[in-house]
């Protein structure tokens, strides 16, 4: 790693610490707490910037994928894969966050409404996407295999929340954009997207170096062996 | 583009041929189905009440197992012999083979669906002439072929192959899934075609988007 990406990896963690101590103390010290749901409310700050995040991460994927089948460099695959990691687990976090403030205020853990199935079903499609890289014959193979999931994969999207949308829906969707929330809130919930969003960078940034040199090792070996 | 076509259709009767001569695909194929549906009716009780609801469902899940089950078999018969070696050295674009591939899967569940449906309407004492369920059904066919035939291309080349196909193929067929359920409830309960024009246009869109993607996509699935 050179002089320029650990200065630009020292400013990134650097932001990342600052951004994820100020979402906390907002989220618990300096947001109000909701009139009508109370406390339980404060789950959101966290629910919907990872909500966010996963939905970045698949986008990341699916731009990674077209660049590796066009250029077939190694980093593309490697950004692609490890957003998809980090998309895996930010929407297992949306999905457990998301029944957790259900429970209280609707009284039910999980309906089947458009974004929560489609989270639902984005997962599934993801999960899917590490499987084949995984038990591919050959990493080449996987490479490839994995970058076609995460072009079609991702195209489904807003086909299953249409599909979806159509069949039933529940999720209180416009309340941030009907200003429904109060100022505090609403600095309150940037914030900790740009806390996440930061975070989301710096793991993948991690991940993608770990997997380039992987596959460096892999070709180093290669040649050792011929 | 007619030279495309021939091409195309040669790759189709290969899969045809093989099939008359073998009778690998169909015949398994339908008795699975069958037996999805004779399992489901049981698990879920067929009483006159119950037939409204769960019906459409499980035809549904009866194709879509039965698709799964034939999609497996149309790559897997080319891993043989190393037939599928044979069919990339063919001097056509990989998309002619997509399209030829397809062609053989959309037939093959398209010949199960036209048995196991009326099966399915009789068992249920439904109407056994509904033009309207044929059109849904060869829309979601199409959907499923499209995203199969890409699928089970790729499937067939790792090392956990009968398994994966399901797992990739499922998720992403959800929108034709639910909309051919929607529409099946539509045409089963007599309702208008004004009822049933949203889940046609759904299926219709996720056709066209999956012919288009997977045609641009095969070639990197089949490459070596």
């Amino acid at each position: 790693m050179n002089g320029k990406h650990a200065l630009r990896n020292g400013i990134l963690w650097g932001l990342g610490f600052a951004l994820m101590i100020a979402a906390l103390y907002m989220v618990f010290i300096y947001v109000p707490t909701e009139k009508h749901t109370g406390i339980i409310q404060r789950i959101f700050y966290f629910h919907v910037p990872v909500a966010w995040v996963s939905f970045l991460a698949f986008f990341i994927t699916f731009i990674s994928s077209i660049l590796y089948l066009w250029k077939r460099q190694t980093k593309w695959d490697a950004i692609a894969c490890a957003s998809v990691e980090v998309g895996v687990i930010f929407t297992t976090l949306v999905l457990i966050t998301g029944p957790i403030w259900a429970k209280p205020v609707w009284g039910i853990w999980w309906t089947w409404d458009a974004r929560l199935t489609t989270s639902l079903v984005l997962w599934l499609i993801y999960i899917a996407y590490l499987l084949v890289r995984s038990l591919a014959t050959e990493p080449a193979k996987g490479a490839r295999y994995s970058a076609v999931i995460g072009i079609v994969g991702f195209i489904d999207v807003p086909i299953v929340f249409l599909t979806v949308n159509m069949w039933r829906t529940q999720h209180p969707t416009t309340i941030i954009f009907e200003g429904g929330l109060t100022t505090p809130m609403l600095m309150t919930l940037l914030v900790c997207i740009a806390a996440f969003t930061v975070l989301y960078v710096l793991l993948v940034i991690q991940s993608s170096g770990l997997k380039t040199m992987e596959a460096e090792i892999r070709r180093l070996r290669i040649i050792k062996a011929e | 583009m007619n030279k495309a076509f021939t091409k195309i259709f040669t790759i189709f009767w290969k899969d045809m041929l093989t099939e008359f001569r073998t009778r690998e695909i169909i015949i398994s194929v339908l008795v699975f189905a069958l037996l999805v549906l004779v399992i489901f009716s049981f698990a879920f009780g067929t009483g006159a009440d119950m037939t409204e609801m769960t019906a459409p469902g499980i035809l549904w899940v009866a194709l879509t197992f039965g698709g799964i089950i034939g999609l497996t078999r149309t790559f897997a018969v080319e891993k043989e012999n190393s037939r599928l070696e044979g069919l990339m050295l063919c001097p056509v674009d990989r998309a002619v083979i997509y399209w030829g591939k397809l062609a053989g899967s959309f037939t093959f569940m398209l010949a199960v669906a036209v048995v196991v449906t009326p099966i399915f309407l009789a068992l249920f004492n439904l109407p056994i002439f509904l033009p309207r369920l044929a059109l849904v059904i060869v829309l979601a066919l199409i959907g499923f072929a499209s995203v199969g035939t890409l699928f089970s291309a790729l499937a067939v080349n790792t090392r956990a192959r009968d398994i994966m196909l399901p797992i990739l193929f499922l998720p992403v067929v959800v929108p034709v899934i639910v909309s051919a359920v929607k529409a099946t409830v539509t045409v089963l309960a007599g309702a208008p075609w004004g009822d049933m024009l949203t889940w046609l246009q759904i299926m219709i869109a996720f056709d066209i988007i999956y012919l288009v993607a997977a045609t641009l996509v095969f070639e990197f699935v089949v490459e070596e």
